[in-house]
């Protein structure tokens, strides 16, 4: 009887292996977590056009050059540009694909949704463990009128690594000098106080739960799950609450024609309405490609996703990047990635 | 033991309430969606069984084998301790490095993430809980049984594989069991190699949909279709578990009467 | 010719048996070969961390990617501290479930029993984490840590492991999530092995008149403590290196408390949360070998539990 069960699962898993292999994926990418639900839809969408299958897995943007050279993958996304050095000396080219934002959200009793103000300074005071009750007097300057209570703040933050927290932590040492001396940016830092949560998810669970706490999250789950956030004072000097029209403010106010390599971080941008942590996700591809039709497809996949899937990526609260970026990028493709006989392998007319 | 039985039927109980609700043909019948649409979780359903199975049957033959020369031949053997050793340190290894192994040695090599890597990587989870599940039961087998087949005349291969094998099977079917319990929700080994894939696949070469990495990056994100699909998977892989240790018992038993 | 023909089959035999050891020999030798390039593979990569940081990796409580300082003294205290308190409740509750289950159980209460406690073995570890974060740690919070600190936190002496804020994570959450997670684990092997006593020594230990608790004591406990052993083994291997659900609900704060209610981490949360966005070859090298100090820390469980057995069996020795 064992037998037969035993060969019933064999016969089961030969069946599995053998059924022809007409559909490989035809795109392979992977990469950062922020980007994932959007790649997933255009994916969906463009199959349905097209054909053509675009797997995109989010396992982290650590450890991007190492898989790229290992070229397990077509292409790389990741939530931190490479600086143009970086991007010499691997031999890789980058180009930014949609936009998002970081918000803090906090859970103060009697304080209302989009209440609270903040600025800079204060938010990196805050995480810094200076500022440690609610009522003091750096917070309750900028919130005449809002009775704030006499408790102890706990801080909430990432403990995976992540581009969340990079642009959220660039951002702080933007504003604060002390910030960037004791902690700076990076994916992941050391916390000088608080709690991690996994994930965007863990975050807010953690800030849900905990009272009087403050945290931070990627702007869809400010959304999604009603959250409590706050409003934060510009590189102008306006207070303004995360929505669609900061993050796009922050784009349009960044020249990105004068950004070698695409590399621009958008936090702490000029302009009335930008909202001060905003931030793009990157696509990473080899300039020299030893497989052009392989290369071909991820850039039509891009092309095609940049002139169709805006409705989409608002949607899923994201932002789609200005017209006149996805020209810059178009164009840079025609410049920087090339077959092996050194012809351009997709050049766009405009 | 109430205090056993209460964690259960709690955790269950949420199970449930969050899962059943997502429960229909289109998950067996659908792929994985992307936000926003409808879909379900055919891809990454048969994935996860590829994968389990196939690292099952390698895992499961190797552990076995190990695992009786540990009991029966492994008192005058420099191999026995050392490997029961290492053994039993990698019981512990937390399951993303054996994920990082796999891809140095195999993903890294071969250019490209596959279902056989997956397959691999969970093998090497199994191999050592059923190495010590299987040890620990064949030591169990009392010696008397072993001298009364040998004073029979039976040499030992015949004693090992018809007497103290027989006799120890519910044993090491419990050790089996437990390390498919243990695979099928794994996801940290298998980021690194099977990868995942938003599309149908069936071939074992190429990244392969499997559940627990679906439900773990579905869980993780704000949208509720998403959310629900990742309840809906735990609970389908958790009722598997169960229906293959009922099943397994149920074909143990029926042997045990036949003979 | 008979005896020509018995010669025959002898040979043959012999030749299986050869045949067989070999074959047990070479699975034996292929396991030991994967493990050990395992192993070796693991020290490769925690090369350029041991090589900057040296002994100092374990005392240091640093932990700070953007200046690439690395020490493994928070990971490795949560490891052990939250290991601990998942066997401690563990153990005791696993060895009562086994004990129901073979001893003490009407019989057709058994096997449905038994398939429970082995469906919570199959519960996808993330679904624990899911769940401890969702919905045992609010609870948590509002109910049972007010009430251990008015309890326990009212004792002298080990009051400060119940001081702090009601968050309801942390390492006694993490902890408590692991004992749930290990139990199954434990409990199940537990069970055969105490299935395997054979019944002859139990009903004689009966027949003297000796009562359930000193049959189990006596008979069933000495005859299987390996086995038991090997139970709590396979636990305390699933606490030491669970990822997914220690994760989501210890904190994963690189700092050092006494209390028990704050956050802490664990080596295997901080490979699985930082691993994946690891850019720097020293943060990674320092991940990797985090996760060669976990196998060193087994490595030492593992030793004093033979030393521990071999202990029992020589005083065994002296009773009888």
């Amino acid at each position: 009887m064992k037998l037969q069960f035993v060969f019933a699962l064999l016969a089961a898993t030969a069946a599995l292996i053998v059924t022809p292999v007409t559909y490989a994926a035809d795109i392979t990418g992977a990469g950062a977590t922020f980007p994932y639900p959007i790649y997933a839809k255009w994916a969906d969408a463009y199959k349905k056009q097209t054909g053509v299958r675009m797997n995109y897995q989010s396992i982290g943007s650590g450890g991007g050059i190492k898989q790229i050279k290992a070229k397990t993958v077509d292409f790389w996304a990741s939530d931190k540009p490479l600086t143009r050095e970086e991007l010499e000396v691997n031999g890789l080219t980058q180009f930014p694909t949609v936009l998002g934002g970081v918000v803090p959200v906090v859970n103060i009793d009697g304080v209302k949704q989009g209440q609270i103000r903040l600025t800079g300074a204060v938010l990196a005071d805050i995480f810094l463990g200076k500022i440690k009750r609610w009522n003091d007097p750096a917070i309750a300057d900028l919130n005449a009128g809002i009775d704030l209570p006499a408790s102890n703040i706990t801080v909430v933050h990432r403990a995976d690594g992540s581009g969340t927290t990079f642009l959220f932590t660039d951002y702080l040492s933007k504003v604060s000098p002390e910030w960037k001396d004791k902690v700076g940016a990076d994916a992941s830092v050391a916390w000088p106080v608080g709690t991690g949560g996994k994930g965007n998810e863990g975050v807010a669970n953690f800030v849900k739960q905990i009272k009087n706490s403050i945290g931070y999250v990627e702007a869809a789950y400010v959304k999604q799950s009603k959250m409590n956030y706050v409003q934060l004072q510009n590189h102008d000097g306006l207070y303004v609450i995360p929505a669609e029209d900061g993050f796009k403010a922050a784009a349009a106010n960044t020249q990105w024609d004068k950004a070698p390599g695409f590399y621009e971080i958008l936090t702490n941008k000029p302009g009335q309405n930008s909202w001060p942590i905003t931030g793009a996700t990157f696509i990473l591809m080899h300039k020299s490609q030893v497989n052009p039709t392989q290369a071909l497809a991820v850039l039509k996949f891009f092309e095609w996703a940049y002139a169709n899937g805006d409705e989409m990526a608002l949607e899923l609260d994201y932002i789609p990047l200005p017209d006149s970026v996805v020209k810059l990028i178009e164009d840079s493709w025609g410049a920087n990635i090339k077959g092996k006989d050194g012809k351009a392998i997709l050049s766009v007319k405009h | 033991m109430t205090f056993g039985l209460f964690w259960l039927s709690w955790i269950l109980f949420t199970l449930f309430e969050k899962g059943l609700g997502g429960i229909s043909m289109a998950i067996f019948t659908q792929m994985t969606p992307a936000p926003g649409s409808t879909g379900g979780l055919l891809n990454a359903i048969t994935g996860s069984l590829a994968m389990v199975i196939l690292a099952t049957l390698i895992g499961t033959p190797i552990g076995i084998m190990a695992g009786t020369y540990l009991a029966e031949y492994g008192q005058r053997s420099w191999l026995a301790p050392i490997t029961r050793f290492i053994n039993d340190i990698l019981l512990s290894a937390p399951s993303i490095v054996i994920g990082l192994f796999v891809y140095t040695v195999y993903v890294a090599k071969m250019g490209h993430f596959s279902g056989w890597a997956g397959a691999l990587a969970l093998s090497l989870i199994v191999i050592p809980v059923v190495v010590r599940t299987t040890e620990d039961m064949l030591r169990l087998i009392p010696d008397s049984l072993r001298e009364a087949a040998a004073a029979l005349g039976a040499p030992q291969w015949k004693i090992v594989t018809l007497v103290t094998w027989r006799a120890s099977k519910v044993g090491i079917m419990t050790g089996v069991l437990l390390a498919i319990a243990r695979i099928s929700g794994e996801t940290a080994p298998l980021l690194f190699t099977s990868l995942n894939n938003q599309f149908w696949n069936a071939d074992m070469n190429q990244p392969m949909a499997n559940l627990p990495v679906v439900i773990f990056q579905f869980a993780m994100s704000p949208y509720e279709n998403w959310q629900e699909l990742a309840w809906t998977g735990a609970l389908l892989i958790t009722l598997s578990v169960l229906g293959l240790n009922i099943a397994a018992r149920f074909f143990l038993r029926k042997q045990v009467s036949l003979n | 010719m008979s005896k020509i023909h018995f010669a025959a089959k002898l040979k043959r035999q012999l030749l299986f048996d050869w045949i067989f050891h070999k074959v047990t020999w070479f699975f034996t030798f292929v396991v030991f070969a994967l493990l050990a390039a395992l192993i070796g593979s693991l020290i490769i990569g925690s090369m350029p961390a041991i090589k900057a940081f040296g002994f100092d990796f374990l005392f240091s409580a640093d932990w700070n990617p953007v200046t690439e300082k690395f020490g493994a003294l928070v990971p490795i205290v949560g490891t052990l501290i939250t290991s601990i308190i998942a066997l401690s409740i563990g153990i005791p509750v696993s060895f009562g479930i086994a004990l129901f289950l073979t001893e003490l159980s009407p019989p057709w209460l058994r096997r449905p029993l038994g398939t429970a406690i082995e469906l919570l073995a199959g519960i996808p570890s993330i679904i624990y984490g899911m769940w401890g974060l969702f919905v045992f740690a609010p609870l948590f919070a509002q109910y049972v840590q007010p009430w251990l600190q008015n309890t326990l936190g009212q004792i002298p002496g080990i009051s400060f492991l119940f001081e702090g804020s009601f968050m309801g994570i942390g390492m006694l959450t993490a902890g408590i999530i692991l004992a749930i997670m290990v139990i199954p684990f434990i409990a199940a092997v537990m069970r055969d092995v105490f299935e395997i006593v054979p019944p002859m020594l139990k009903e004689s230990a009966y027949a003297f008149g000796a009562t359930t608790w000193e049959v189990i004591w006596y008979v069933v406990l000495p005859y299987t403590k390996i086995g038991v052993v090997g139970a709590i083994m396979l636990g305390l291997g699933r606490a030491l290196g669970e990822t997914m659900a220690v994760t989501f609900v210890i904190g994963n704060a690189h700092q050092l408390h006494a209390s028990l209610f704050m956050p802490g981490n664990s080596i295997a949360s901080a490979l699985a949360n930082e691993f994946t966005e690891a850019d720097g070859e020293l943060y990674t090298s320092a991940l990797i070998e985090l996760g060669l100090i976990l196998f060193f820390i087994t490595f030492v469980v593992l030793a004093f539990s033979k030393i521990l057995l071999v202990q029992l069996k020589k005083r065994e020795g002296t009773v009888t």
